[in-house]
């Protein structure tokens, strides 16, 4: 089941807000099921490979590349606090 | 004012709609009716423009604040068709209120407005994702057209689409086109102009356990299909057509089955994703020149900069500021001169009341409304141009961290910046907010901002109290009361913006998520139809409101109870005969007796023991009146009402009111008090223009009403706290 209402992530899990700009990731779940609904129409389907493009200059919101360079999103933090990673 | 008829050729069509109207006369029933749906940055407007031209209507959808936009275009020299323009959706499930005006049109099939087929543009260099939306809508079994828009776009970044394969795959015919160059619309029309069949293929069938519950609702409802069926699943407490009886059988159902329509509605996401990606593997393919920095990024990198990105911004503000302040002044003044010389020309060849009521009420009223059009078109201009080129998605992702404190949005940046030349045009422009709750506190503080009306308030008071004198040899002290002016309504408009924050519940969840767009010039066609549409708007629905208030105010002013007005005009004549008095100076007696004793001096006087804690006179009772039709009326009024005569200078009324005595022999007008009034003009919310663009942005006198009672409600506060303890 690629989208957990489960219990909050463990420490070890990596979210796309822990990446670094210019890094990627491949999405592993979603842990906001609401939220999620919003990020799957959005593309962001477990799988997918993700890149953190560029932070706003205070920080938040951020941009992300989604697959292979196909569509750039912008999202807060907190919410990209929820898409996980695979390790 | 509703037979204005806009005539255009269309490139193509080559003969205007009106003359096929009379030709043909269309039968009732006839007019075919397609929707248009599609991702937002689809294209989608650019599509509707091309398709109608300035044949456009905006109307309203019952319940929500999304502009209902149809307009006609002719399909094939015999057939016209309906268009509407749905708003931009990445799903058919709605998020907000205003994205359920979608399902709300293609649930209901017995509906005189379901849709004959829907037109769905596709972003070619961005098919997978809005290949969801496309597989939803067929799975639905609504006859459907793929308009595979901004082919050009594709091919820049390598995207080889084969058109015919995908139409293979998907079942439905697709049209390559680029709307916003006009290119693919013939095709399109063609197809638009056959006998469309429902889709034949099925992208996503409901899981076993699921069938049950959905044939179920299928059955009952008589629907057409399962998918369908599954959409009533999950939506019915919001379907509106709906009796309540037969929502409560579909809940009834969902507790027995245990469906569970989160989970499905994101499982049914994946899969779909998980099909369109089988399916373009024989469609798209992709010769990706690696990997020249894409050129969005390298203009992002100075647009958004930590330095640059703020300095440029504000340098497109303080342009638009300019616009709308300074260089829309002179097409203001010429129609603010033309109103006044059709008055001049009407008045001096008739005479009567009615005719007064033309001139004064509604003719005034008329300029009242028509004055604004220059301000909206230059701010709309301005705004067409950014949304257009993709700055304002740069705007919103530079703001938001700041503006989400005070409850508001990153592009309430525009709204607020412009209230400071003008409210109204400001107000139209928070529909560029998507999210309800930001949108509403944007359009309730908006008006705090000091507005240029309430400039020759500010001028004829500040010149009245405060000395003219250096502060720190380079500043005027002057000057700085009237920056703390602009300074308090800002910090008002701000720490109203946190308050409502936390007042205003919402059940509608809000996101920030949105798609960054890429780089693009603006399409000036689109630019000129926005400043139409915006315009018109402004014109016909606020317009309605202002000319009505208008000759209210008109007959409050001109009339008064019983003989009252007579008398005292009589009265004055005699008075100043006696007094010998000048022709110029007897009339300017007559009508500060006339004023009054008219309604609205009447309003004065039983205003004066409410007002009389702010250190308020009657006088001043009367001016809060009339100032509702534009506040800048106070300096008018008041010259009236001193006998200076409606067209003295500032420094006459200054001087006139100067020598003003309250009971004592004491001088009226001291800093105290000045600055009570001065403070009731910051916050007080008199102004019908932005009161009826509140009411049309809004869709409701809710807010409208909100805004009057509680800004008004704070400049009394205000003005009592300045002058309880000043004095």
């Amino acid at each position: 089941m690629p989208v957990s209402s489960a219990s909050a992530p463990t420490s070890t899990a990596r979210s796309v807000k822990d990446l670094r700009v210019g890094e990627s990731g491949t999405i592993c779940c979603l842990n906001d099921p609401e939220m999620a609904l919003k990020l799957l129409e959005m593309g962001c389907i477990p799988g997918t490979q993700v890149r953190l493009n560029s932070k706003a200059p205070l920080g938040c919101p951020v941009t992300l590349v989604l697959g292979n360079g196909d569509y750039t999103l912008s999202l807060r933090v907190s919410e990209a606090a929820t898409i996980m990673l695979r390790d | 004012m509703g037979s204005v008829d806009v005539t255009i050729k269309r490139a193509g069509a080559g003969i205007s709609a009106a003359t096929l109207e009379t030709a043909s006369p269309r039968l009732p029933g006839t007019l075919t009716r397609i929707a248009l749906i599609g991702n937002p940055n689809s294209g989608k407007s650019s599509l509707f423009n091309q398709l109608t031209g300035l044949n456009q209507k905006v109307g309203n959808f019952p319940g929500v604040t999304v502009d209902r936009k149809t307009g006609v275009a002719q399909i094939t020299p015999l057939l016209r068709a309906e268009i509407i323009d749905l708003p931009g959706t990445y799903s058919l499930y709605p998020k907000s209120l205003d994205e359920r005006v979608i399902t709300d049109l293609l649930y209901d099939q017995t509906s005189a407005q379901y849709p004959d087929f829907v037109v769905v543009t596709a972003d070619a260099s961005n098919l997978r994702r809005n290949l969801l939306l496309f597989t939803q809508l067929a799975d639905l079994g609504l006859p459907a057209v793929l308009a595979l828009n901004m082919m050009d776009t594709a091919e820049q970044h390598g995207i080889k689409i084969d058109v015919a394969a995908l139409q293979q795959e998907v079942g439905v015919p697709v049209i390559p086109m680029n709307a916003r160059k006009g290119i693919g619309i013939a095709a399109l029309k063609i197809v638009m102009g056959q006998q469309l069949a429902p889709p034949t293929v099925r992208f996503y069938e409901p899981t076993e356990e699921l069938l049950p519950m959905i044939r179920q609702i299928r059955y009952y409802f008589n629907l057409h299909n399962d998918y369908l069926a599954l959409h009533y699943a999950h939506q019915y407490q919001r379907i509106n057509f709906l009796t309540a009886d037969e929502q409560a059988y579909i809940g009834e159902l969902v507790q027995q089955y245990g469906f569970e329509p989160t989970a499905q509605q994101a499982q049914e996401t994946i899969d779909r994703y998980a099909r369109i990606n089988e399916l373009l593997l024989n469609v798209v393919e992709v010769t990706r020149t690696e990997e020249a920095e894409p050129y969005s990024n390298r203009i992002d990198r100075v647009l958004t900069h930590k330095v640059w990105g703020y300095l440029i911004f504000f340098g497109v503000l303080f342009l638009m500021f300019q616009a709308v302040f300074a260089w829309a002044s002179y097409p203001m003044e010429l129609i603010d001169e033309g109103v006044a010389w059709i008055n001049q020309l009407v008045q001096s060849n008739f005479e009567g009341p009615l005719i007064s009521l033309l001139t004064e009420g509604v003719l005034a009223g008329l300029g009242g409304v028509l004055i604004f059009i220059p301000q909206i078109s230059l701010l709309f201009a301005f705004i067409a141009v950014l949304e257009e080129t993709g700055y304002m998605a740069r705007v919103t992702f530079m703001m938001d961290r700041i503006m989400r404190k005070f409850g508001l949005n990153g592009k309430s940046v525009v709204p607020l910046i412009s209230g400071v030349a003008c409210a109204v045009p400001a107000i139209m422009s928070a529909r560029t907010i998507e999210n309800w709750k930001d949108r509403i506190i944007t359009i309730f503080v908006t008006p705090l901002m000091s507005c240029s009306a309430r400039i020759p308030v500010y001028t004829v008071l500040i010149g009245l109290v405060v000395p003219d004198v250096p502060v720190l040899g380079i500043f005027n002290l002057r000057g700085i009361a009237l920056m703390g002016l602009y300074l308090l309504g800002f910090f008002a408009a701000i720490l109203s913006a946190l308050a409502m924050k936390f007042l205003l519940k919402t059940r509608e969840r809000s996101y920030f998520i949105m798609e960054f767009p890429v780089y693009r010039w603006p399409r000036w066609k689109n630019v000129g139809i926005t400043i139409v549409e915006k315009v018109k708007t402004f014109v016909f629905q606020a317009g309605k409101v202002i000319v009505a208030i208008s000759v209210i105010l008109w007959v409050l002013a001109s009339y008064g109870p019983g003989d009252q007005l007579a008398q005292a005009e009589t009265q004055a004549r005699t008075t100043a005969t006696q007094q010998q008095l000048s022709p110029e100076e007897t009339e300017n007696a007559v009508a500060s007796a006339k004023l009054e004793n008219s309604y609205a001096g009447t309003i004065g006087h039983l205003l004066e023991p409410g007002i009389r804690p702010l250190g308020f006179d009657w006088k001043i009772g009367i001016s809060l009146i009339t100032s509702f039709a534009a506040r800048e009326v106070f300096v008018g009024t008041i010259s009236t009402i001193y006998s200076v005569g409606q067209d003295a200078d500032t420094r006459t009324i200054q001087q006139k009111l100067a020598t003003a005595r309250d009971s004592q022999g004491q001088p009226f007008f001291t800093p105290v008090r000045a600055l009570s009034l001065l403070v009731f003009y910051v916050f007080a919310m008199q102004c019908m223009s932005t009161l009826a663009v509140t009411y049309r942005e809004t869709k409701g006198w809710k807010w409208p009403i909100l805004q009057a009672v509680y800004m008004t409600g704070l400049a009394y506060a205000a003005s009592l706290l300045v002058y309880q303890l000043g004095s």
